[in-house]
């Protein structure tokens, strides 16, 4: 199996300072795969270099093809879509529009097809479709950012920090929908400090710690790792204190 | 003073008013797509007003070839920077608009110029002339430091700013000219007289706030281009090219800058430096619009050009005096009502 997505040996700096390390990872078709790992180990800044809005050093390839002469713009024509940790809606445009832009790059028919799957995951937007972006609450406003990436139908949805600052009734209800994305034949690569709901709806996960992954392999190995437990689930194992 | 030197100051005051409510407009729109604050939109007034008067002498502008200039400048940029990763068609594509397309204009001016040509096929022919040097404009000083700050944008605003207004005078001469009107009709209505060319201002005026505001609100281009002012990287995120918005933004506001020169030239004399003047104005009402708001900018269009009417009428020797001064309770005003202003982040 090819994978969708591989990225081979990245490095990211700001300037000097280098926040991701010679890093590799791959997703494949259908798949959901989780990076895990605390606040400030480079989760955000790999995303976002692979979406191509840092500059990243390394080899990348999306569906086969090396995505290193790529702008943004032509990986989101590709299928690949961010949606980011800050959302980056269109504040003072209604619900409707900021979906219609998100189906920018497909032909009309696409779209409409696209509003009435998009309405179906959540409801909810439907029922705000006139009210302006920047007035809805954060679990809308995550809705309405994660419906504008699926308009423009991603082979590969990238989400970062979905379930931050949001009320945990309102992360359930998200993590519900991207498990169901699968049936609509969407990979998934998920960042979240959430460890718990991120390793329980995954088929792989990588652990990411200063830069570097320092752990890889099934979500199940993953969330019963030791170490892992002890750090990002907040429980520790029998003799975990033993590491 | 009576009511109908009062009317006629009014009268003169819109028209005027008109003319800095569309240039500020787009100087509005250019705003908030790219953060270029556009000193040239002076330029594109001149550029198109003497354009369209030295096609109705007969002759082909200095501008035609200006474009063709420009475009093979944006050519060689367009090859640079796709240097690494040459592919076919995006160098015939780059090709076409910024070679072809220009040629034709040219050639089309060549071929279509002449004492006889119709009033209509100039106006048409100096748009194209002016759109071109819009468009060309943005990818050559502006695009390549889209990522920088306001104030770079700024100081290369101002650069364009000589650098046309010089070839402007290479172009024109320090003659002024004028061009022939739109019309001759004449309507009177009580003490007042409408010309042709003043009623032909209001109309084209009204038309582009309409305009404007249709494309804006209904069309996914013009939603995608209120995307690019609203947020830059979620525009990018969306697969809208922010290179594509801020070139249709610079092709508007150069056609409306011509739009503008061509209804004033047959009132007023232009000399190649005039229409910096004209430009500031609608900067002035743009300022009062904060920027952002069209509404408020067209009414403080109106607004300008009675407060220069009335007082070309009382003080005329500090006619611009007393329109620039209105900026500055304005200034103070905004800036007591947002004490918070946003800093510059990148």
């Amino acid at each position: 199996m090819s994978a969708l997505l591989s990225v081979s040996d990245a490095h990211v700096s700001y300037g000097k300072v280098e926040a991701v390390r010679s890093v590799s990872l791959d997703v494949a078709d259908n798949e959901i795969v989780t990076i895990i790992g605390a606040n400030g180990a480079g989760k955000t800044t790999l995303l976002n270099a692979i979406m191509g809005v840092l500059p990243l050093k390394g080899g990348t390839a999306f569906a086969g093809a090396d995505m290193a002469a790529l702008d943004i713009e032509d990986r989101v024509a590709a299928g690949l879509c961010l949606v980011p940790e800050h959302r980056e809606l269109f504040g003072t445009m209604n619900v409707e529009d900021n979906l219609l832009l998100g189906a920018f790059r497909i032909p009309k028919a696409t779209a409409t097809q696209s509003f009435e799957r998009v309405y179906a995951l959540f409801p909810r937007l439907k029922e705000r479709r006139k009210q302006l972006a920047g007035t809805l609450s954060g679990g809308e406003q995550q809705m309405l950012a994660m419906g504008r990436a699926l308009m423009g139908a991603p082979k590969l949805l990238m989400l970062d920090e979905p379930s931050l600052g949001l009320a945990p009734i309102i992360v359930a209800d998200i993590f519900r929908t991207i498990g169901e994305l699968r049936a609509a034949g969407v990979s998934v690569l998920l960042v979240e400090q959430n460890a718990q709901a991120a390793l329980k709806i995954a088929d792989r996960a990588y652990v990411m710690e200063l830069g570097e992954f320092i752990l890889s392999g099934s979500a199940s190995d993953i969330a019963s790792n030791q170490r892992v437990a002890a750090s990002y689930l907040g429980f520790q194992h029998e003799g975990a204190s033993a590491i | 003073m009576n009511t109908t030197i009062m009317l006629f100051l009014l009268q003169d005051g819109i028209t005027n008013g008109a003319i800095y409510a569309l240039l500020g407009l787009a100087l509005v729109l250019v705003f908030a797509v790219t953060r270029v604050i556009l000193i040239p939109q002076g330029e594109f007034v001149t550029f198109g007003a003497l354009s369209y008067a030295v096609l109705a002498t007969g002759k082909v502008p200095g501008t035609a070839w200006l474009a063709l200039a420009m475009g093979a400048t944006a050519f060689a940029l367009d090859l640079f920077d796709a240097r690494r990763s040459l592919r076919l068609k995006r160098v015939l594509r780059s090709l076409a608009l910024n070679i072809a397309l220009p040629a034709a204009i040219l050639a089309l001016t060549y071929g279509l110029a002449g004492p006889k040509t119709p009033i209509a096929v100039n106006i048409a022919l100096s748009l194209l002339i002016v759109a071109a040097i819009g468009l060309f404009l943005y990818r050559i000083a502006f695009q390549p430091l889209a990522h920088t700050s306001v104030l770079v944008l700024l100081i290369s605003s101002v650069g364009c700013h000589l650098a046309l207004q010089g070839l402007g005078l290479v172009f024109f001469g320090a003659e002024g000219l004028r061009g022939p009107a739109l019309s001759n009709a004449a309507l009177t209505i009580g003490p007042l007289r409408f010309t042709g060319q003043s009623l032909a201002v209001y109309g084209l005026t009204i038309a582009f706030i309409v305009a404007l505001w249709l494309f804006f609100g209904f069309t996914l281009t013009g939603k995608a281009l209120r995307a690019t002012a609203v947020n830059r990287l979620g525009a990018r995120l969306v697969g809208i090219r922010t290179t594509l918005s801020g070139q249709i933004a610079f092709l508007l506001a150069a056609l409306i800058g011509a739009i503008s020169g061509i209804l004033i030239v047959p009132i007023t004399t232009l000399y190649y430096d005039t229409g910096f003047l004209i430009g500031l104005k609608g900067f002035i009402a743009a300022i009062i619009g904060g920027l952002v708001s069209y509404p408020l900018t067209a009414v403080a269009a109106l607004l300008v050009g009675s407060v220069e009417a009335f007082s070309s009428f009382y003080a005329s020797n500090f006619k611009e005096v007393i329109v620039f001064t209105l900026i500055l309770p304005v200034l103070v005003l905004r800036s007591l009502a947002a004490p918070a202003v946003e800093e510059e982040k990148d």
